[in-house]
Order: structure tokens, then C-alpha cells, then sequence
């Protein structure tokens, strides 16, 4: 049994750790609206860009010198991984959920007798990913360390992708990341970068485009597609950036947010042993005295 | 009978409108998009859109390159920025301007490819300052 002052020590220690949870919780909450707020303000080009895409795929769909990025280099012997994950962590399950995912992906893989280039976004996956696999971890990008993802961060990575791509450092590529569902819910989801896997028309949100608009295109569609493709890769990057950026908070706010409940039952529960023990100590010396007092 | 203009960046939307017709720098030259316009995918180059209202310019924006979407009802600019031509700064036009040069001086002239983007750097950020100096 515990002494009382033990048990006051550990009531207050709890009682400072469930402090400092609760304050990233909020500290998470108000991240979490920024990141969602960001998340939203990049969906119109996000959506713009992809109704051009779909136009320019119906009307020069395979042509015989499509960009390597839409038709991929015709092989899949090297593949690239870039698993997007945070900075930090005290987020729950947030980073093991896209360790434990790229490294079924990387195993599979390495299986089928492939090659494996792995490009991490953030700090957290990278450290993983290092120990996991020796060798295979080309570069490690840093992550926003919890700030605003910005666009050139995206776009920088879009450009490395591109080059590596018209160097035939890789085949396909294809990134991981955790899509936001809601607060309390993210999935890590695999999404082919090269070559691209354009929507579907049926997809496609907008009814103008499901029309069937058949555009005019200035200069020609292959000048267009040209400089829209890398365009698109990085967008697409920037976009998973985002939502696991949204992620991260998340998962932070509802793991701390469980901490804080965790940290108020231990609370209850060690005030509960350490009344009995009080209790418990009174009794006795009184037992002492009156059993003193007969003596006499 | 008005169309709807949009200016995006991969960050926000900077402008919705509805306006009575907006011109738009397009690759090979100055197009405006009224309502009932064929669908158009433009590429565009460094340059002024302008918004019309009735026969007055309202509003103006540098956009330094970029794509737009036209059609009959609308017309979304995809650009990475767009700049008010009163806040547009000749010297950040400069700037860029002898940058994209010194890269253009310091390029493989023998690759042709590589050569393009490095001109449409120069001529947008030529556009940059001319726009700037109006």
C-alpha cells in the first residue's frame, strides 16, 4: 500500500499531465479548423483542374506520344512510395497507421520481385521507414511541423517526382497518405501518382462536363496536357498534404482528447485510494488510542 | 446576360464574379469570354484579365501564367497568382525579369525543350513590368 504522500504526489502528477493534454487538445481543435479551412479553399482549382484533365483525356485519349506521367514508361519493375505523415507525433494511431500500411505495400512489392524507392514526407514516417528498410529510403522531405502546408512545398516535391520520372528513376509511383473522413476517423489510402488514373466521366461531380461539352483547345491538347500534368501531380500531392495535415490534427484532438478522460479516471481513482488509505490511517491510530487508553 | 469569372490559385479562390465579359492573355493571343462562348481550354501567358462591365474595365489582375476554362456560362482562370494591377510592383517585375534571363544565359541552348519555359518566364515577367508601368 502506498503511503499518502506517494499518492499525493501521484494525484498531482496525473492531475498536470491531464493539463497539458487537455491543452493540446484545443491547441489541436483550433489546427484542426485552419487545416479544414485550407483543405476547402483548395478544392475549386482541385475540381477545375480535374474537369480539364477529363476534357483533354476524351479527345487525345492514347496518343502515340502522350506524356510519360499520363502513360507511365511502359514498365513496372521500380516503384516509388512517398508515404505522407507528420512531424510529430502524440497523435494516436495517425503515423503507425501509414507506417504499417506502406510497409505492407513496400513487402508485397519487394515480393513480386520489385524494386523500391521509398520518398517520405515528415519526420515521423521517415524515422520508421529508416529502421524498416535499410537502403530503400532515397531522401526524407520535411513535413509543415504543424504549420499552413504551403503550395511550393507541394509543387517543389511535384517537380522532383517529374524529373526523377524523365530520368527513369522509377515506373510507377504511387502515395500514401491518411485521408480525412472526420474528426474522429482518417484512412491511410494508396493513390497512383504515374501514370495517372484519370476519373471516370460518370465520376466526374459537375453535370456540365457529363454533358459531353466538347471543348476547343488553344494551343493544341498536347501543349495543354504538356504543362497540365506536372501541374496536376503536384495538386494532387498538395491535396494529400492537406487532408493529412487536417488528419494529423485530428487524430491529435480525439487521442488527447481520450488522454484528458484517461487522466480523470486515474484521478478518480487514485483520490478513491487515497481517502481509503486516509481513512484507513485514522481508524488505526484511533484503534491505538483507545486500546492504549484501556491498557492504562 | 452575365458569366461567372473564378480566379483560383492552387491555395484559394481569389475572385468570383459575375461580370459582362472578361478578357484573358491566352497563349496566342488576347481572347474575351462573354456568355454563350464555345467551351475553350486556353493556356495563358504572363498578362492583364480584365473585367467589363458594361463598356468600364472594373477590375484588372496580373496573372503571370496559368490556364483557363472557358465556357458558356463561365470562366475559371487557374493561375498561381493573381495581383491587382494597382498593388503590382515594377520592381518585383525586375526582378524576376533578370532572373529568368540570367536562367535563360545560363541554359543548354542546344536543348530546345528545356528552352521554352525559360521564354515564357522572360516574356511574363516583360509583362509583368509593362503592366506595372501603365
Amino acid at each position: 500500500m502506498p503511503s499518502l504522500k506517494e499518492l499525493r504526489a501521484r494525484i498531482g502528477s496525473v492531475k498536470s499531465t491531464r493539463k497539458i493534454t487537455s491543452a493540446m487538445k484545443m491547441v489541436a481543435a483550433s489546427k484542426l479548423r485552419r487545416a479544414q479551412a485550407r483543405a476547402e479553399a483548395s478544392r475549386p482549382y482541385a475540381e477545375a483542374m480535374q474537369r480539364m484533365l477529363a476534357a483533354l483525356a476524351r479527345s487525345s485519349a492514347g496518343g502515340p506520344n502522350a506524356s510519360r506521367l499520363l502513360a507511365g514508361t511502359g514498365q513496372d519493375r521500380v516503384h516509388l512510395v512517398i508515404p505522407v505523415t507528420s512531424d510529430r507525433g502524440l497523435a494516436g494511431g495517425f503515423n503507425a497507421n501509414i507506417g504499417r500500411t506502406t510497409r505492407n505495400l513496400v513487402r508485397r512489392l519487394q515480393g513480386e520481385g520489385k524494386t523500391v524507392k521509398i520518398l517520405p514526407v515528415g519526420r515521423k514516417g521517415a524515422d520508421y521507414l529508416e529502421r524498416e528498410f535499410k537502403g530503400a529510403v532515397i531522401d526524407r522531405i520535411p513535413g509543415s511541423a504543424g504549420k499552413d502546408v504551403a503550395f511550393s512545398a507541394a509543387e517543389e516535391l511535384g517537380l522532383r517526382v517529374t524529373a526523377m520520372l524523365e530520368r527513369g528513376e522509377f515506373d510507377v509511383a504511387t502515395l500514401v497518405f491518411n485521408r480525412f473522413n472526420n474528426v474522429m476517423s482518417q484512412t491511410p489510402v494508396e493513390q497512383q501518382l504515374v501514370p495517372l488514373s484519370l476519373p471516370a466521366n460518370d465520376d466526374l461531380p459537375d453535370a456540365a462536363t457529363k454533358g459531353g461539352a466538347i471543348y476547343e483547345f488553344e494551343p493544341d491538347e498536347e501543349t495543354i496536357l504538356a504543362r497540365l500534368l506536372p501541374r496536376n501531380l503536384s495538386i494532387q500531392i498538395y491535396s494529400a498534404m492537406l487532408e493529412s495535415a487536417a488528419g494529423e490534427q485530428g487524430a491529435r484532438m480525439t487521442a488527447m482528447d481520450s488522454a484528458t478522460r484517461n487522466a480523470g479516471k486515474a484521478i478518480d481513482r487514485l483520490t478513491l485510494n487515497y481517502n481509503r488509505t486516509r481513512q484507513a490511517n485514522i481508524t488505526r491510530e484511533l484503534i491505538e488510542i483507545i486500546s492504549g487508553a484501556d491498557a492504562v | 446576360m452575365p458569366i461567372d469569372v473564378e480566379i483560383v490559385s492552387p491555395e484559394k479562390r481569389l475572385l468570383a464574379r459575375s461580370v459582362d465579359m472578361v478578357v484573358v492573355p491566352g497563349s496566342e493571343g488576347d481572347l474575351a469570354a462573354m456568355p454563350e462562348h464555345a467551351p475553350m481550354i486556353v493556356m495563358l501567358r504572363g498578362g492583364v484579365v480584365s473585367l467589363h462591365e458594361g463598356s468600364q474595365v472594373t477590375d484588372r489582375f496580373f496573372v503571370a501564367g496559368g490556364f483557363a476554362e472557358i465556357t458558356g456560362e463561365r470562366c475559371t482562370i487557374l493561375a498561381d497568382e493573381a495581383t491587382p494591377l494597382e498593388r503590382l510592383s515594377r520592381a518585383d517585375g525586375e526582378t524576376r525579369l533578370r532572373d529568368a534571363e540570367a536562367a535563360y544565359d545560363a541554359a543548354d541552348k542546344s536543348d530546345i525543350t528545356s528552352l521554352e519555359p525559360l521564354l515564357e518566364r522572360i516574356q511574363s515577367a516583360r509583362a509583368q513590368v509593362e503592366a506595372a508601368s501603365v
